[in-house]
């Protein structure tokens, strides 16, 4: 299949100065090829494929369950007890695969070479230990820093990520401190060593709508200053299109469509980004093309996310996609390019666009 | 910090102050006057009455309770109305025979527990771990008398490895004090130990499912290292109010090994005192126990405060 979205806008195959899914050599910080999860016989994640670009910035989005957490997870190789992960990750500076690694090798890349910040600001950090301590374990455990020299190195991180009184926070417990707070310290620590892969779960969606932007705009300086590729996962497009260059759409452990945020934004092909983005308020961005001051009620998916083991044989989301027919049934082949396309039998039309009106949308990309 | 540390320290001596109320009160409502008690229902009245004089327990009550209490500080329980001797340096003497008891008792469950529940946390997904945690099981289910009767016909009548009962001073024959001392903190440690195993498995198995050790290892942390440097101290906290709970049932359960093993401790003397109806020896003995119980509910509240900043006032 031809793809006239990306021969029609070249501009979006080459954000951030990283081709999308170039060939092999190009400078790609993290290569995931075919990752599968599963706890026993039930799969969880299924032969998920893509890559991040030096200093790129990919959204993960997708319902709640789609697999995104355990996505992250399997790259992080951390992983809960009684899951596997096979398939193959790759970072850029490290000559071996990390799926199968030891624990010991692993240890030596992650609050290294892959950071991540997780979800829940609240019991992330450990409650008896000083923050402080907290920053400067990860740059001590690497040998990257210790003792006085790390505590003040831990002090600067602090003050990057915008805390006030750093001195004063870094001899603070984790009680002492705000989500947001704990949240920024979580990205001092994932910041610290200077990662090549900043990996991020929801990290805003424990937070307080107040400190959302200020905890966005850290996120993407501090990826961008160290020139680290982003994987941002969440559940708010808004979010993706105000952060990502890229988007990949989770759904029942698969990526179901993939592509330039405003491609897949603007013209979603695979029925279920079609109705997150008509379900999300994207429109109060202008990113979809209508005015946001005109809000209509939000039409959601209809059904909801089953649970592990529950999704349909053949497409996933064929029991709840108002295109589904009997070529459904089998697992829909990629359409497009691989890092610019769709998961679906019948894919709506580039031209159909998700909703009304101009398409040329404002350029995502940019948090200020 | 501080404020907490005075805060408990001061609650830690009103209970006491309060127990001793109730101590001194507990013996005096009992029937009977403590001379009729001593010489018995066939005395004659002015022997009781000339008794009560020289004992001075013809006073008022209120007087006669600030003559005990004001002597404790210093040791002085006072003088036995059935001995004549002096009952503190009887009771000094005694505890420290029951604190070595306890402690090796308590050192027993320890070295039992921490890597039996340690072990059994981090294999339960395997059958060894249901094998140790199966183990601990029965080892809840034998009280410490039996288990000390069962040890002494094994390792000291079969065996003949280890004395039966009877005591050594560490001073006298430090020797003979350790081989006297094996059985009996075993019959105390066995039991509490596999209780304690149960504790420290459920503990181990919450602290490494907590986010906090998933962030540890995501810094670059192993496993055991994550649960050595995040994990230990969290899992301290709940370990250390069972502990508080164990050292008191180990008091109570060292009266009982103490008269299976011949042991002159304070469980031996309170018996005798019950049994010679010596009075103000058993309210001795009853206020150092409940002062070891209390004593440990007040180190476990500071330990709390040590451990977890998150009981301390923030200013
Ligand atoms: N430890 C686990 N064992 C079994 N199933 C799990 C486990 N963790 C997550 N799952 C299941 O895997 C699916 C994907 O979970 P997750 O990756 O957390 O989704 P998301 O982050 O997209 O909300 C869900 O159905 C979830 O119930
Ligand atoms: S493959 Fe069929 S069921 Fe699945 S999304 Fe496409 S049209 Fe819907
Ligand atoms: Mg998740």
């Amino acid at each position: 299949m031809s793809d006239p979205v990306t021969a029609r806008t070249p501009a979006d195959v080459t954000v951030g100065g990283a081709a999308v899914d170039g060939a092999p050599g190009d400078d790609h910080r993290l290569v995931v090829e075919d990752l599968s999860v599963r706890a026993g016989r039930l799969g969880l994640v299924h032969d998920v494929s893509f890559r991040l670009g030096r200093g790129e910035r990919v959204g993960l989005i997708g319902e709640s369950g789609s697999g995104k957490s355990l996505t992250a997870l399997a790259v992080m190789g951390l992983l809960p007890e009684g899951l596997s992960a096979s398939g193959s990750v790759r970072v850029s500076s490290v000559d071996h695969d990390l799926v199968g690694a030891s624990d010991a090798r692993l240890a030596d890349l992650r609050g290294r070479v892959l950071s991540m910040v997780f979800q829940e600001p609240m019991t992330a950090l450990n409650p008896v230990m000083r923050v402080g301590d907290q920053v400067a374990e990860v740059m001590e455990v690497h040998d990257l820093a210790s003792g006085r020299d790390a505590r003040r190195r831990a002090v600067e991180l602090l003050a990057q990520v915008r805390m006030r009184d750093p001195d004063g926070v870094a001899r603070r417990y984790p009680h002492q401190l705000s989500g947001g707070q704990r949240q920024r310290v979580m990205l001092a620590i994932a910041l610290a060593n200077e990662p090549d892969v900043l990996v991020c779960d929801e990290p805003t969606t424990a937070l307080d709508v107040t400190v959302q932007a200020q905890m966005l705009d850290l996120v993407v300086r501090g990826a961008a200053e160290r020139d680290a590729a982003l994987l941002f996962i969440t559940h708010d497009l808004a979010v993706v299109a105000t952060v990502c260059e890229r988007v990949l759409v989770m759904y029942g452990g698969h990526i179901v469509e993939a592509g330039p945020t405003r491609r897949v934004f603007t013209a979603p092909r695979h029925p279920y980004t079609r109705g997150l983005v008509r379900a999300s308020d994207l429109g109060a961005l202008g990113v979809d093309g209508t005015d946001g001051s005109l809000r209509r009620p939000l039409p959601t998916i209809p059904g909801t996310v089953p649970p592990a083991g529950a999704f349909p044989s053949g497409c996933v989301f064929r029991n709840r996609c108002e295109r589904a027919d009997e070529a459904c049934e089998v697992e829909p082949p990629w359409d497009g390019l691989p890092g610019d396309g769709a998961a679906c039998v019948h894919p709506y039309d580039p031209e159909d666009t998700a909703a009304p009106g101009d398409t040329a949308a404002s350029e995502p990309g940019g948090v200020t | 910090m501080a404020f907490q540390l005075l805060t408990r320290t001061a609650t830690f001596l009103a209970t006491l102050a309060v127990a001793s109320v109730l101590v001194f009160a507990f013996m005096t409502v009992l029937p009977g006057s403590p001379a009729q008690v001593v010489l018995g229902v066939s005395a004659s009245e002015e022997a009781v009455a000339q008794m009560e004089a020289d004992f001075g327990l013809d006073r008022p009550l209120p007087e006669q309770y600030w003559d005990w209490v004001s002597g404790l500080p210093s040791g002085d329980f006072g003088t036995s109305y059935v001995t004549g001797a002096e009952i503190g340096p009887q009771i000094v003497d005694r505890s420290l025979v029951t604190l070595w008891l306890v402690g090796a008792g308590m050192l027993v469950a320890l070295v039992i527990a921490l890597p039996l529940g340690t072990l059994a946390a981090v294999k339960h997904r395997r059958p060894s771990g249901t094998v140790l945690a199966g183990i601990s099981q029965v080892g809840i289910a034998v009280p410490s008398f039996l288990a000390g009767i069962i040890l002494i016909s094994v390792f000291s009548v079969t065996l003949g490895w280890f004395p039966a009962g009877g005591w050594t001073t560490p001073a006298s024959d430090p020797v003979a004090f350790l081989q006297g001392l094996v059985l009996p903190a075993l019959a105390l440690g066995l039991v509490q130990g596999s209780v304690l195993s149960r504790y420290v498995r459920s503990t181990v198995l919450n602290v490494q499912r907590e986010d906090f050790i998933r962030t540890a290892r995501s810094k670059g942390l192993r496993s055991w290292q994550a649960m050595v440097h995040h994990g230990l101290r969290n899992a301290a906290i709940p370990i250390v109010t069972v502990l508080g709970l164990q050292l008191s049932v180990l008091l109570v359960g060292a009266v009982v090994v103490e008269r299976v093993f011949v042991i002159p401790g304070l469980g031996s003397l309170l018996i005798d005192g019950v049994r010679n109806r010596d009075l103000l020896l058993v309210q001795g003995v009853v206020m150092v126990l409940v002062l070891a119980i209390l004593a440990i509910n007040w180190l476990v509240d500071v330990l709390y405060t040590v451990l977890d900043p998150r009981l301390r006032a923030t200013a």
